[in-house]
């Protein structure tokens, strides 16, 4: 797979997390109270293969 | 909490299960497709491009295609070459029996592609008593035809019933000698299931058993598909969340989208790829989704202690055994599911109906030949006595 | 090695990234994995870590403030362990590894 096509498709053009959470403070940062990253196992999902 | 924020809706399916076609070789006794014939409205080439197209527009990480048997589609190879030259992994299932070593060969070579060889038994008998003469021999020719490819780690997926319980130890076995994931999952009454699902699943006292073996064995994958069981104790790894219209759909072979592999019935069914909007206006705002991400009730369930790790089990269990949805799971561990079944009518459960099975063989076991045929008649030795 | 802020990361190339209305979800082709980003404003840093010299430097783009940098330091450092960000040398894009 071409890495440069996989990265250019990583932006679409409606990006619900552009709207979504921040407000209009500049630098105001949506950080939930939990992890902010976390591992999903793909084995963890029921109809997940 | 993350499994809220899966179970409320996502952009796109994290996986999504593909039936290419109803066609099969085999007619598995608890096929959840009801597979065998091919259906004449089946989505034709062009389609099925469109459809990766939008898939991958949606950024659908991988699909999960299934059938019938795959390999059956003529275009099978360039389908999976047009989904992975967009960015769309592809994870397939096969009974093996069309898996040359000329295919697992180019299987080997192309890039984003999962392998998983089904096999029900680590004998030959168990398991062609489910998936039928010769069926063992194909699976484990396509293995070593993917060994002998070098295509890497394959899985072997296996349906757990009451007869290959005992054969769980083998199955490990078999798949540590190829380097393959072992992947063990639920029988569901869904499909040829639901006429086969009584005499065939699990015992209460096996499901016990397989518990504890699974505890022992993080490696082995099950596709949290045991989650029923996590009153058990700790519960088994995974989120005990049923993906149905949340995190997963199905696309079955003539478009129409279900909310899950395990419902192909109408009360299950969203929508479909061929309507306006396509695919992804039926993942976005069909109202059976909708139904299925807002919160569900625990109904009857809700006074167990053990609600939170079994979450009621499995809609797909409850649905083809009569079961009501707000209710316990057919195989609950605390026996609430089978006091429930005794109440079920004869006939009340749903029938999935008679889907593309081909005819039953006539009396004396032998199937009528098939004007429709479309594959070789497997080699292979009679049916054993069992 | 361990996240350094100083160095220029970029996103993995071999890791699909979707938006979502929590975040996003991150999926990396090659080890399968699937990881949940749980904040919009940690996804707009991953996706534009590559055209700042520093991850530092994209911190300060965002306009992140002191008190949140840490937690937002410490999630560059948990995405780059699962090789969802990677960091880049000299001035060239990494090859994908396979």
């Amino acid at each position: 797979m071409d890495a440069t096509e996989l990265t250019t498709r990583l932006d679409p053009p409606n990006d619900p997390a552009a709207r979504a959470g921040t407000d209009d403070t500049p630098g105001a940062v949506d950080l939930v109270e939990d992890d902010l990253v976390e591992e999903i196992s793909i084995d963890g999902m029921c109809g997940v293969y | 909490m993350r499994t809220d924020q899966l179970k409320q809706g996502l952009t796109a399916p994290i996986c999504l299960t593909w039936e290419l076609t109803y066609g099969c070789n085999l007619a598995c006794v608890h096929c959840l497709s009801s597979s065998g014939r091919r259906d004449p409205d089946e989505l034709s080439t062009a389609e099925a491009e469109r459809v990766v197209d939008e898939l991958a527009a949606m950024q659908v990480f991988y699909v999960n295609i299934g059938g019938g048997e795959p390999l059956v589609r003529r275009d099978f190879l360039d389908l999976l070459e047009h989904a992975v030259a967009s960015g769309v992994g592809v994870k397939f299932s096969t009974n093996g029996a069309l898996l040359s070593k000329a295919m697992a060969a180019r299987l080997a070579t192309t890039d984003y592609v999962d392998v998983q060889v089904s096999l029900d038994g680590a004998s030959k008998s168990t398991n062609d008593a489910v998936r039928g003469a010769g069926s063992y021999t194909a699976a484990r020719r396509a293995m070593d035809h993917l060994a002998e490819a070098g295509f890497g780690p394959f899985k072997i997926s296996v349906v757990v019933t009451r007869d290959n319980v005992a054969e769980l130890d083998d199955l490990e076995a078999l798949a540590q000698g190829y380097g393959a994931q072992l992947r063990v999952t639920r029988l569901r009454p869904s499909g040829r299931g639901a006429a086969t699902w009584r005499k065939l699943h699990p015992t209460a006292s096996q499901q016990r058993h397989l518990y504890r073996w699974l505890s022992a064995r993080p490696h082995v994958l099950t596709g949290d598909s045991f989650f029923h069981l996590s009153g058990l104790g700790e519960p088994l790894p995974g989120l005990n969340l049923c993906g149905a219209g949340r995190v997963v759909c199905l696309i079955d072979p003539v478009g129409d989208v279900y909310a899950c592999p395990f419902v192909l019935h109408d009360q299950f069914k969203a929508g479909s790829v061929r309507g306006p909007g396509g695919f992804a206006a039926v993942w976005h705002s069909s109202r059976l989704f909708e139904e299925l991400r807002a919160p569900q009730s625990a109904g009857a369930c809700a006074s167990c202690g053990m609600f939170d790790a079994c979450q009621g089990g499995c809609m797909a269990a409850k649905f083809f055994t009569g079961l009501p949805l707000d209710g316990p799971d057919p195989e609950c561990v605390l026996g609430h599911g089978e006091a429930a079944l005794a109440r079920v009518a004869p006939g009340a459960a749903p029938s999935p109906g008679p889907g593309h099975s081909r005819r039953a063989p006539a009396p004396g076991g032998v199937r009528p030949p098939d004007p429709a045929r479309l594959l070789p008649v497997l080699p292979g030795p009679p049916p054993s006595s069992g | 090695m361990a996240f350094d802020p100083e160095r220029r990361y970029a996103l993995h190339p071999q890791v699909a990234l979707r938006s979502e209305p929590f975040g996003a979800l991150a999926y990396h082709y090659g080890n399968r994995r699937l990881i949940f980003i749980r904040s919009a404003s940690l996804v707009e840093l991953v996706r534009g870590l590559d055209r700042h010299p520093s991850a530092a430097a994209a911190l300060d783009a965002l306009g992140i403030p002191d008190q949140d940098r840490t937690r937002l330091r410490r999630a560059l450092e948990q995405l780059e362990h699962a090789q969802v960000i990677h960091p880049l040398t000299g001035g060239d894009r990494c090859a994908p590894t396979s």
